[in-house]
């Protein structure tokens, strides 16, 4: 076989810079979004690959619940030092406290709903007209629809049925003044490819996704991590157990699986023999069969 | 998969093409189902939407219902993107509609594919819809084209139906221009030749379908003679260490380069020599297509976006007026002379449709000189002319240099798709 060919995870790697240097290209203000997560962690690690020896030429925002891990924001600061880029915060509690969003009630109570609006006032704010995310297709059905540039209308909601064909390697970064677009760069990646990834990568991701002692609460399936915005139910009782964490959310509804991984190497064997997609302990997905589609067609990530 | 494959694991691309009765959400539910790529509450939640309709069994079509609309109507409305992976190949279908927009859709899906399955019904042999997506298969020269006969257990598993159609096929393909055609007998409801070879069709000796796409030769899918680099963006780092840096970064359209070649930069004719071929892993003594590099050159001369750099003895013609094959894919028809945004490569022009040469007839394949209207899913050969020359290769040498897409400066929709036919 001829040696000029790509792996996979290389071939993967050269799209996702593709389109990265295509966003910083084709538009005047784009910015990262930021959740602390692995997805965007390696988003950023993309750019800096993609921008080398040039710094990482996109601002950072994240849309801050308020209801977040201690170790997310604080990896966050980290990260946001290292790479010397700016960072904007969107407060979900903010648009609470202004009125424009009311908090959930009940058990289940979420901010996630919420962050909706926080995120389309900061995209008008800052005038933002491509904020780069961290979706998979493969996580989610309606996902698996996404554009590698998605239009979103004025009203930051997304039209599934009515996107622009996108074809070869040309991407339409065209929109009106007040609409925006979402970028995708790692589109064709899969859960396992990006572990894959940041093993080969030796790219630092936060403790959470490593098994470690934690309290936690056995509700909806899962172990939800105790924490202050937790009110027992009847029945419901605080262990202690090994745990990590596929994907990193809200604290109040992000389920931890148990776990003896403690190093990337083990994740990477774990998530390979995993039978339940990552997404099956995120509470905010499991609200109706088209949860994600909803929420994505009012303007979420 | 751990690490130790993934320095020989290729990545290929497939489409699918048929329509709603083929079975096609069937066969690609059955290629993750047996290939073990659904998760236990993906099945969980198939299973138990499959009893609430009604059905014995899981429905395994389910598995690529996506939006909302798609599911209460059981069709496909937009191409929707399937990920698995074996401990050979990992696997990107682009699963595209047949009926609505099929055109649009199959374009779409096609653009980037090293391969194409369509699907045949057994039951009903080759019909016009076979017809149509073979062509759009061929005008899109997907390199590898694979016919899956499905619902074989429709038909007692016979040899001569299948002999019979294969016969009907290659009527059709005479016609075509597709360089690898491959049949497979299937069942892709009972999972026949899918993953695994089937005991009811002793009479067929080649691979089950699995097996033929972790095997298929995509070694030479890419062009890896013509060197194309068409610039995106400049990098100049303002700190310390890279203060006189000047970097042109692009992902390598086609062919290969090397530190040292002499190099010219289109449209302006500038003559250079390749200095560094750097990434933040290192500098290289050579890249190929499909890495994304930054390249330093030996002069200091004026490169940008839209601008091309290629090896001095083997340039693309630079024109301003050509033939493309035309796809329509707006329902706002073309206006002949008005002006549209034009992207090739990275590079964006103004231009317009002059003439219409022909138009396709898309169901008897025959060429229809006097029609000229062009509306949704209209197929059919075209001359553009640009305001400033574009680079140009013929799209049947370079996927990456031979096609283009026209965006309405009125709406900024993508509204056609055009492969370079000649100059």
């Amino acid at each position: 076989m001829s040696k000029y060919y790509l792996n996979y995870l290389d071939e993967l790697e050269s799209e996702a810079i593709f389109i990265l240097r295509e966003v910083y290209a084709q538009f005047q203000n784009p910015v990262i979004l930021f959740s602390g997560g692995k997805d965007s962690i390696t988003i950023t690690h993309l750019a800096k690959k993609a921008f080398y020896p040039a710094q990482i030429p996109f601002v950072l925002l994240h849309i801050d619940t308020g209801q977040n891990f201690p170790e997310t924001i604080k990896f966050r600061d980290k990260l946001v030092k290292e790479l010397g880029v700016q960072l904007l915060v969107g407060s979900v509690q903010e648009s609470i406290d202004e009125g424009r969003v009311a908090e959930e009630k009940g058990k289940n109570a979420s901010r996630n709903f919420l962050q909706i609006t926080t995120l389309l006032d900061a995209i008008e704010k800052y005038k933002i007209d491509c904020a780069i995310g961290g979706a998979r297709r493969d996580e989610e059905k309606a996902r698996a629809k996404e554009r590698f540039f998605s239009h979103r209308d004025e009203f930051g909601q997304w039209d599934p049925k009515n996107q622009k064909p996108e074809l070869w390697n040309l991407l339409n970064g065209k929109c009106f003044q007040g609409e925006h677009f979402r970028a995708f760069p790692i589109s064709n990646w899969t859960e396992m490819d990006v572990w894959n990834y940041i093993l080969r990568e030796k790219i630092d991701i936060p403790s959470l996704y490593f098994a470690h002692e934690r309290e936690v609460i056995w509700r909806n399936n899962s172990w939800i991590p105790q924490s202050e915005f937790i009110t027992l139910d009847k029945g419901e009782e605080v262990v202690t157990k090994k745990i990590r964490f596929r994907t990193l959310g809200d604290i109040n509804i992000t389920g931890g699986i148990e776990s003896d991984a403690e190093t990337l190497e083990q994740i990477v064997q774990e998530v390979a023999a995993m039978r339940q997609t990552e997404r099956g302990n995120r509470a905010d997905d499991k609200r109706s069969e088209t949860a994600m589609e909803d929420r994505k067609k009012q303007g979420y990530f | 998969m751990t690490t130790e494959n993934i320095d020989k694991n290729q990545l290929l691309r497939f489409s699918t093409a048929g329509s709603v009765d083929d079975g096609k959400s069937t066969l690609i539910g059955r290629l993750l189902y047996d290939s073990k790529s659904i998760f236990e509450d993906q099945l969980e939640a198939i299973t138990n939407t499959s009893r609430r309709k009604g059905h014995d069994t899981v429905d395994l079509a389910m598995f690529t219902d996506g939006l909302r609309e798609e599911r209460e109507q059981g069709i496909t409305i937009d191409v929707a993107y399937r990920y698995f992976t074996t401990p050979k190949r990992k696997f990107i279908i682009a699963d595209t509609p047949g009926h609505i927009q099929y055109t649009r859709n199959m374009v779409t899906g096609a653009s980037t594919a090293n391969a194409s399955i369509i699907l045949i019904d057994a039951r009903h042999g080759v019909i016009e819809q076979t017809k149509r997506h073979s062509y759009i298969a061929s005008l899109l020269q997907i390199p590898h084209l694979i016919i899956c006969i499905n619902k074989m257990d429709l038909v007692d598993y016979s040899e001569d139906v299948y002999k019979h159609i294969v016969e009907d096929y290659e009527k059709v393909s005479s016609k075509l221009v597709i360089k690898d055609i491959q049949f497979i007998p299937i069942s892709a409801l009972e999972g026949d030749n899918v993953v695994s070879r089937s005991e009811n069709m002793p009479w067929y000796l080649g691979a089950p379908l699995l097996h033929t796409l972790e095997h298929l030769y995509i070694g030479s899918d890419n062009n890896k003679i013509d060197a194309r680099f068409p610039v995106q963006t400049v990098i100049r780092p303002q700190r310390e260490g890279f203060i006189d840096y000047r970097g042109y970064a692009g992902r390598i359209g086609s062919g290969i380069f090397r530190k040292g070649d002499a190099v010219t930069i289109l449209p302006s004719g500038f003559t250079s020599k390749i200095k560094s071929i750097d990434t933040y892993d290192g500098s290289l003594e050579e890249a190929f297509s499909p890495m994304s590099v930054c390249m330093q050159l030996e002069d200091d001369v004026d490169v940008s976006r839209g601008d091309m750099i290629v090896r001095s003895n083997n340039q693309p013609t630079p024109s301003q007026e050509f033939d493309i094959m035309l796809c329509w894919l707006s329902t706002k028809p073309m206006q002949m002379r008005n002006k549209y945004t034009i992207l090739h490569t990275s590079n964006e022009q103004k231009a317009l449709v002059k003439d219409v040469v022909y138009k396709i007839n898309i169901n008897t394949l025959e060429r229809d000189l006097e029609d000229k209207t062009f509306g949704m899913n209209d197929i059919g050969r075209v001359t553009i002319r640009t305001t400033k020359p574009l680079m140009i290769d013929a799209y049947r040498e370079n996927r990456v240099t031979g096609s283009i897409i026209l965006i309405d400066d009125s709406t900024f929709e993508t509204v056609a798709a055009g492969m370079v036919v000649s100059k």
